[in-house]
């Protein structure tokens, strides 16, 4: 059984958090006591190695999201009755043992005994790949047109293109699909993420910093709001949207609803903060100073707590886009012919489907993938939002 | 004590008043109303229909008289327990939703108890053995837990289940008893279906309450009173069970309040992938059909045996926890 000094969970003393440098402690200490409070929470945060590969995969896939028609190889609109179902495509390095550098075989339909299409390797037809082959025209950023992406088979026909991870019942190239949806499923939250964040510390601010009546009320309503289960009534708003809309314009009125039912977690961490910074030294000194609410919440509190509220405000992402997968796949969320992972997914419904295709789930890995990055990341940004440790 | 709970009920009838509010709301969110629906769904099948019939049948549903009015009827019937008539079968509601709720309780219920049988054992294990290789293992499955949404856990259940062992885990009874009515074995045969739905479901919460009860015990595991046990000759699991658990296990009561309208919500979506006969496919089907009665009382009952749920938590934690009971 451990003892109390050894615990790790205790507070670490800042030279414990001393940036891992070769100097004696006393030079540690040093630097520790100027740095900025950024540099201290920058150090905190290295500390955090899996926040900082999160924070990684996080920065690659806004990446994609930016660039998302370079990465794509093939148009993601583009259907094709002769390519439906095509298995992932395997990509090979070596022909008859001669390394002739990677490259997919091409494919010829065939039928199975049960006369069920099934496509064979022609191993025959090599089709090579190369970096930054040129293919599909698109306007980079919507401004710069180009048709270059950054893998793909040049020049090659239809039927020979490449499907990495193959195409869906209606031959769309799946690869490029999951691209163009993680665009979509990583930006359409955002907006509702900021709405609630901006209640969350208006209203527990406001229920922190006066106390009583308003306090009160602020609280109640956050439990009232915490005891509604979300679903059924985001499943009502979804099914209320008058259907002429644009998809994406209804899911974003969704969302922004959302988060107006949202906002209570967020509210009582704020406020609980502003009840035990309210009496410290520094605001009664502000007050005297003839300092009103505004300027003493904006200026002199609001600062002290930001990067916590950026670490809760990341925790927020990740329900954000569980919301659209779970909604999109009921039909509901986003509908064709926007691409987002819940619409994907929608085609992952059919059990007996999924037994024969099951890379139609793939869309699946990057939903896990994004939602444990978020979380992770935010683990460590609230860690390092304590500089000194709490 | 008593303050504390004409409080709690004071803010669960709110709490169902709002709920009322919102589902009616919901309902009247889209233009147009049922009777377009209706309408529209009789001349596509090729009947006729006659120029104001529109506004007769508005007339006889009511739907011609200001919302609050509707609103208003709507919840002086709820109140004597009439549910109204769905609009588009023509049965009554509670005749539709009928066992559903009671399935979705069911299945709620059975979420929680198996949040419980996983998480406590887990939880005290992470804390006794801190930074063991089990606790970073479990650390780490709390992660991915709490990363993977229920709807694609229960799809990659569905499909391993009809991949690799050829069964299909769609569903709460077996054939037999599908339509059977109720009996001993009918019971039993739900209890046999339970767990799966019951696993899918608690696997969030349960990495929470994991993380929440390591946090606690950890807290305590370390305060004189335990070294006190402990000194006194206490073997180490008394010392354990005895006391600073019982003290750690405090959001187990509490946790109910905010687990359940997390289970409640996802029941309604794992329902619909595992094609489970609680309100959620109905609930679906009421809100594409725009049938307003039927699809509002489902989200009120939803709400507010959620609110009862919680009640009940309350009432739990302030038999556990005399400081609930004495502070306010």
């Amino acid at each position: 059984m451990s003892t109390v000094a050894d615990r790790p969970e205790a507070p670490l003393s800042p030279l414990d958090d001393a940036p891992l440098v070769t100097t004696t402690p006393a030079a540690a200490e040093e630097k520790i006591s100027v740095a900025s409070q950024r540099q201290l929470m920058w150090w905190r945060f290295r500390r955090h190695k899996v926040a900082m590969v999160a924070a990684g995969v996080i920065a690659l896939l806004y990446t994609v999201v930016i660039f998302g028609d370079f990465f794509a190889s093939s148009d993601p609109y583009d259907s094709d009755a002769n390519r439906t179902l095509i298995a992932p495509q395997a990509i090979h390095l070596l022909d008859n043992g001669q390394f002739v550098g990677p490259f997919v075989y091409g494919l010829k339909g065939a039928r199975d005994e049960t006369f069920h299409k099934i496509y064979v390797e022609d191993t025959g037809r090599r089709i090579p790949l190369t970096l930054f082959a040129s293919g599909y025209s698109y306007k980079l950023l919507g401004l710069i047109p180009s048709n270059v992406h950054l893998f793909g088979v040049q020049g090659a026909r239809a039927e020979d293109s490449l499907f990495l991870l193959g195409t869906d019942i209606q031959g769309r190239d799946l690869y490029s699909r999951i691209v163009y949806a993680t665009r979509t499923s990583l930006t359409v939250g955002l907006a509702g993420v900021a709405l609630s964040l901006f209640l969350g510390v208006l209203l527990g601010g406001l229920s922190g910093y006066f106390g009583g009546i308003v306090d009160t009320v602020v609280q109640r309503l956050v439990e009232i709001l915490g005891s509604v289960p979300s679903v059924p009534l985001w499943m009502g708003l979804a099914a209320a949207m008058p259907p002429n809309l644009d998809v994406v314009r209804v899911y974003f009125i969704i969302t922004i609803l959302l988060a107006m039912l949202r906002w209570g977690g967020l509210a009582r961490q704020v406020r609980g903060r502003f009840l035990s910074l309210r009496n410290e030294d520094f605001v009664t000194a502000a007050e005297l100073d003839g300092a009103g609410p505004r300027r003493i919440i904006f200026v002199h509190l609001v600062p002290l707590f930001a990067s916590h509220i950026v670490a809760v405000a990341t925790l927020a992402v990740p329900y954000m886009i569980i919301a659209e997968t779970s909604l999109s796949f009921l039909g509901l969320g986003l509908r064709p012919p926007a691409i987002s992972w819940g619409v994907l997914l929608q085609q992952a419904q059919n059990v007996e489907t999924v037994a024969l295709s099951s890379w139609l789930m793939l869309p699946a890995v990057p939903v896990a993938i994004t939602i444990l990055a978020f979380n992770f990341l935010g683990d460590g940004l609230r860690d390092a939002a304590d500089p000194y440790g709490v | 004590m008593l303050r504390y709970l004409v409080r709690r009920i004071v803010l669960g009838l709110f709490t169902i008043w709002f709920v009322s509010m919102v589902s009616f709301a919901i309902i009247q969110l889209p233009p147009g109303d049922f009777v377009d629906a209706y309408i529209g769904r009789l001349e596509e099948d090729g009947r006729i229909t006659y120029a104001d019939a529109a506004a007769q049948l508005r007339k006889v549903y009511g739907l011609d008289q200001p919302v609050y009015i509707q609103y208003f009827d709507w919840i002086t019937q709820v109140v004597q327990g009439n549910f109204g008539e769905s609009l588009e079968v023509q049965r009554p509601v509670a005749d539709i939703i009928g066992d559903s709720i009671w399935l979705t309780v069911a299945v709620s219920a059975a979420a929680i108890v198996v949040t419980w049988i996983i998480a406590i054992p887990i939880g005290v294990y992470s804390a006794v053995r801190q930074y063991s290789r089990g606790d970073y293992f479990f650390t780490f499955m709390s992660f991915i837990g709490l990363a993977i949404p229920n709807l694609l856990l229960a799809l990659v259940l569905l499909w391993t289940g009809f991949k690799f062992f050829h069964v299909n885990l769609q569903g709460l009874f077996s054939q037999d008893f599908v339509v059977a009515p109720w009996s001993l074995a009918r019971v039993g045969d739900l209890l046999k279906h339970l767990p799966l739905p019951g696993l899918i479901l608690a696997i969030a919460g349960t990495a929470e309450l994991v993380r929440i009860l390591r946090a606690n015990l950890l807290d305590e595991l370390h305060k004189p009173y335990v070294v006190t046990a402990r000194a006194k000759g206490l073997r180490e699991r008394e010392v354990l069970v005895k006391y600073p658990l019982r003290v750690a296990m405090n959001p187990f009561a509490s946790g109910i309040g905010f687990l359940l309208p997390e289970v409640v919500s996802g029941s309604v979506i794992v329902s619909l992938v595992l094609n489970l006969p609680t309100v959620g496919p109905i609930l679906l089907r009421a809100l594409l059909s725009q049938d307003m009665y039927l699809a509002g009382t489902i989200v009120l009952l939803l709400g507010t045996l959620t609110v009862i749920g919680i009640l009940i938590s309350d009432l739990i934690l302030m038999w556990l926890d005399p400081r609930v009971r004495l502070v306010n």
